[in-house]
């Protein structure tokens, strides 16, 4: 097995789950309503559980302790996409990144549900059941407010608009792409992409929004490689802020 | 004298160790231990899976049974959780389910392994057994919980998630 592949490909998948995980936490007491306060809180427990589990595994193929890995590293080590450290800005724009995230998150662990590795193909299985109830609530509220008012479309499809080029960064491949397809680990970014525009259109095609023509755009590249906005070094201080202070506390 | 250690006697043992979230749910009725053995040099071994991956609740479950079993005189134990067996919501006994119904959650729905919305959404109020019900929102207070509306007694409710 290609270990330095398998890493990369889950290092990315965890610091994703990791940092929309923290972003989605920040709506908590902020909410546009209790439920969606509830909602988003219980997608960023879920979220960071996930990213726990992905770590462990790390941590089993030798890497450090999860709480370490989450805490201790600079922006520049993070491999998430730069969709996910986005702030979360209005209500419209933290929704139309749920969906589109949550709709690729779906299929990318259903596809990995029969990763040639076992332990991630276990977890892929436990995560998938998951993440379907994020996709859930995320097409619900999409359809919903996607044909609802002109101001609920207008701002929908002007935080589509600009968040479509990043989501697009979220299939930059990887340095290892093709190990990692050829040991099976998993099927690829570029196959996860055709099947995420095919999803995302089938609930689009339901409201009054229009999906950008993915081939006009340039996808936003980078995080993958540790490049990311000035937006992910604060994230991590906060996030870190306790850990920092005292890295054995236990609450 | 000392009868022989059995692994019925262990579960026994473990009927006591609730769900922190649901103290009226035993970790045998909620379907997450998947496995008791005594190997032949005498260690036990419990293996447990979690509901979701990210329950805060699994360390609390993980440290009850190992309470458990260090005060009935178990020295050599290992309690291991892991995924190797999937945890899923019809695993939970006829016993968990009249349980959480009596406690006033609605049991989820038992399910052929495909989860969808209709089958979330048509929950069957745990006060009144009236199913003219309405799913608010597919999250509630606790990772596995889904909250819902009553229309015939107009109670809100929350059902323990399908998954």
């Amino acid at each position: 097995m290609n270990t330095e592949a398998l890493k990369d490909l889950l290092y990315k998948m965890a610091d994703d789950q990791l940092i929309l995980g923290h972003r989605n936490s920040e709506w908590t007491g902020f909410g546009p309503l209790l439920e969606e306060d509830i909602a988003f809180s219980s997608m960023a427990q879920d979220k960071v559980g996930q990213s726990w589990q992905l770590y462990k595994i790390l941590n089993d193929l030798g890497e450090s302790d999860p709480d370490t890995v989450a805490f201790m590293r600079n922006a520049d080590q993070f491999h998430n996409c730069q969709l996910v450290e986005l702030p979360n800005g209005e209500y419209d724009f933290s929704l139309i990144r749920h969906f589109l995230f949550d709709t690729a998150e779906l299929i990318r662990f259903t596809m990995l549900a029969n990763s040639s590795y076992e332990p991630l193909a276990l977890l892929a299985k436990k995560i998938k059941g998951e993440i379907k109830y994020h996709k859930m609530h995320a097409d619900i509220w999409i359809k919903q407010l996607g044909s609802a008012t002109e101001e609920s479309i207008e701002r929908l499809q002007e935080s589509f608009n600009i968040a479509f080029p990043y989501a697009l960064g979220i299939f930059e491949p990887s340095q290892m792409e093709e190990e990692i397809i050829n040991e099976g680990l998993f099927e690829g970014e570029e196959k996860l992409k055709a099947a995420w525009l095919a999803k995302v259109s089938e609930i689009i095609d339901k409201t009054s929004l229009t999906l950008p023509e993915a081939s006009l755009q340039t996808p936003v590249y980078g995080g993958r490689y540790g490049t990311h906005t000035d937006n992910l070094q604060p994230l991590l201080d906060e996030m870190s802020e306790v850990f920092k202070m005292d890295p054995a506390a236990d609450w | 004298m000392v009868s022989k250690l059995t692994e019925d006697q262990i579960k026994t043992w473990l009927d006591e160790v609730k769900d922190p979230e649901i103290p009226v749910l035993s970790l045998n009725d909620l379907g997450v231990i998947t496995g008791i053995t005594i190997e032949d040099s005498g260690k036990v071994r419990v293996d447990m899976t979690p509901t979701f991956a990210g329950c805060p609740a699994m360390d609390v479950m993980q440290s009850d049974v190992e309470e458990v079993l260090k005060r009935e005189g178990i020295e050599d134990f290992e309690v291991v959780l892991s995924f190797a067996t999937q945890w899923n919501s019809n695993m939970i006994s006829e016993k968990g389910r009249a349980a959480l119904k009596k406690f006033g959650l609605a049991p989820p729905p038992k399910h052929n392994l495909i989860v969808d919305i209709e089958l979330i959404e048509h929950a069957k109020c745990p006060q009144c057994n009236s199913e003219n019900t309405e799913m608010k929102t597919p999250f509630g207070p606790a990772l596995c919980r889904s909250l819902h509306y009553c229309h015939d007694c107009h109670q809100a409710f929350e059902q323990f998630k399908p998954l």
